[in-house]
């Protein structure tokens, strides 16, 4: 596969599709950002396809390119690692609506010889699998050994395994949910807000302008920041301490409204960084597409049905301490499994850390990782 | 079978190959891995520990974590050719209804626990006045997961009452199997293959 230009890092393509989207309206062309890891083999039987959450992008194990950080699950992903790219074909991409390569609503409209801003399709999660199931149509993939994902990401793998029944081995599903609930439809809306109150955001036509909606896009993420952290991991990092001054004071109250507290300052620094690197209409149109979410929706309100004679075998697990898909949702999601009769596994796994625990170190959930795909011969 | 223990290697011993089989209380999954690969059963697992559950997991093993009082109702009626219960009846609440849930999912169950009524402990009972701490049931009063104990005869009673039909009967002295004589006073452990009568 070396001199096949389809797979390795940092690759684009552009697609007729078209994406059958579940609004009813079609989109084409269709392009792809994405990055393939490791060497697909000769029976096309190792291909593992892991899907972002998401602000995540197609960077699972490689530098990315504005931050110049490190892969966003290099934990997980990498020599060594459960998923290795010396044995498996791994594909990340960016996900449809995103802002990384793949067509978004900052990308370049053909019918309007401008970028789409609002003009942008509203999509939905099985949407973007569409998308990605036309990717790997391309790539030649026709059968997934795997499709992971952590939140958002999880919601990709659930949806694709019920989309496309035949096309994936297995999937493992990694604090995540079937549905998105009143309190995650709510913490959105306050994000979505907070980007379209911002006088600079002009109605989602920004592109090209000096003003830039930055400030409600920094505000969207700081809440949605909370959410994804823990009381318990926000006291054990930051307590109640305050900053020190820039002037070299130690800790103490300004009786102002700088950032007196550590997480202030914390969740402020998280904002302005988090704007270098994302599109306020994209962070608008995913977060619609989260909420729109409700796998059991398209069968009757049956989540059994969505999984009914699957062949799949699942693999879910949880963290104690998130509140943003707590572990009584994936519970939800192995209840149907069983009801269905699937091969599932499930675990919740104790982290101090809240959602976010997924991407961080996790020892535990390599392990099991590790030992689902090893038990289906990857 | 040499390494599983004894009840479980009764229980393996006794189970068709190629069956479907839901171990409930399955440990870090001995028994479902035993039966994988020695007789190509389709197993899955049912445990409250998350460490027993990682465990199992990690050796390839579909093992959900949750509690027998509670998940066993999401299983599909008849799902499995057999359902097990190892060492777990006497730590559930409702034991009476664990078991109406095995024999719901499972064509038969197999159900092993320890006998209450073995000579040792009925000893420790009647000389020191004491609730009894052996080796099979070596936890304290106050901190044994064992909430529910009972004996060879009150489980027969059980079944009898329930119209179940008991398609074996296994004991256990030690690691040795011994006869049904005498069982209620001597044995440490039974094991029942069970069906709806």
């Amino acid at each position: 596969m070396n001199d096949d230009g389809r797979f390795g890092l940092d690759r684009r393509t552009k697609l007729l599709g078209p994406v059958k989207l579940d609004s009813g309206a079609s989109f084409a062309p269709v392009e792809f950002a994405y990055e393939t890891y490791g060497t697909l083999n000769a029976d096309k039987s190792n291909a593992i396809l892991i899907c972002h959450a998401l602000t995540g992008d197609q960077y699972v194990a490689s530098t990315h390119p504005v931050t110049g950080k490190p892969g966003w699950w290099t934990r997980m992903v990498g020599e060594g690692k459960p998923v290795d790219p010396d044995r498996h074909c791994i594909i990340c991409i960016n996900v449809l609506g995103s802002c990384m390569g793949s067509s978004g609503p900052a990308s370049f409209d053909p019918a309007s010889d401008a970028p789409y801003g609002m003009d942008f399709p509203v999509i939905t999660i099985a949407d973007m699998v569409r998308a990605q199931a036309i990717l790997l149509d391309h790539l030649g993939i026709e059968k997934l050994a795997c499709v992971i994902g952590g939140s958002m990401g999880g919601m990709l793998a659930l949806t694709f395994v019920s989309l496309f029944p035949d096309r994936v081995q297995s999937a493992i599903v990694i604090a995540s949910t079937a549905r998105h609930s009143a309190q995650n439809i709510a913490f959105h809306e306050v994000g979505r807000q907070a980007i379209m109150a911002d006088p600079h955001w002009q109605n989602g036509g920004y592109y090209g302008s000096v003003d830039q909606p930055d400030a409600g896009l920094a505000v969207a993420r700081m809440a949605a920041h909370i959410t994804y952290l823990s009381e318990e991991g926000l006291t054990q990092k930051f307590g109640r301490q305050l900053q020190d001054r820039p002037d070299g004071t130690k800790g103490t109250k300004t009786f102002g409204f700088d950032a007196d507290f550590q997480v202030e300052s914390y969740l402020r620094h998280q904002g302005l960084s988090f704007v270098e690197r994302f599109d306020a209409n994209s962070y608008l149109y995913i977060t619609r597409a989260m909420d729109y979410y409700d796998l059991a929706e398209a069968h009757g309100g049956s989540l059994a049905a969505a999984f009914k004679n699957t062949k799949t075998r699942f693999c879910l697990i949880s963290f104690d301490t998130d509140w943003l898909y707590p572990t009584i949702e994936s519970k939800r999601v192995v209840r149907a499994l069983n009801a269905a009769g699937a091969a599932a596994s499930f675990v919740e796994l104790s982290s101090p850390f809240g959602h976010d625990a997924f991407l961080l170190d996790a020892p535990e959930m390599n392990r099991i990782v590790d030992g689902f795909l090893k038990a289906g011969g990857l | 079978m040499t390494t599983l223990r004894p009840d479980l290697s009764i229980i393996a011993e006794n189970i068709r190959a190629g069956s479907r089989v839901l171990d409930v209380g399955c440990g870090d999954g001995a028994l479902m891995a035993a039966l994988r690969d020695q007789k190509q059963v389709d197993a899955r697992g049912l445990e409250i520990e998350s460490a027993n559950v990682s465990a199992a997991v990690a050796r390839g093993l579909a093992v959900v974590q949750g509690d027998a009082d509670t998940d066993l109702a999401d299983y599909p009626d008849k799902g499995f050719d057999y359902a097990i219960l190892s060492q777990t009846l006497q730590t559930t609440r409702r034991p009476d209804l664990v078991l109406d849930q095995l024999l719901r999912i499972g064509g038969q169950a197999f159900v092993s626990f320890p006998n209450f009524a073995q000579w040792k402990i009925r000893f420790a009972h009647l000389i020191n006045g004491r609730m009894p701490v052996t080796k099979q049931l070596p936890h304290r009063w106050y901190d044994t997961p064992n909430i529910h104990h009972v004996t060879i005869r009150d489980f027969k009673s059980f079944v009898a009452e329930r119209d179940y039909a008991i398609k074996g009967e296994w004991y256990l002295s030690g690691e040795k199997e011994r006869s049904v004589r005498g069982a209620n006073l001597l044995a440490e452990h039974a094991v029942f293959l069970l069906e709806r009568g």
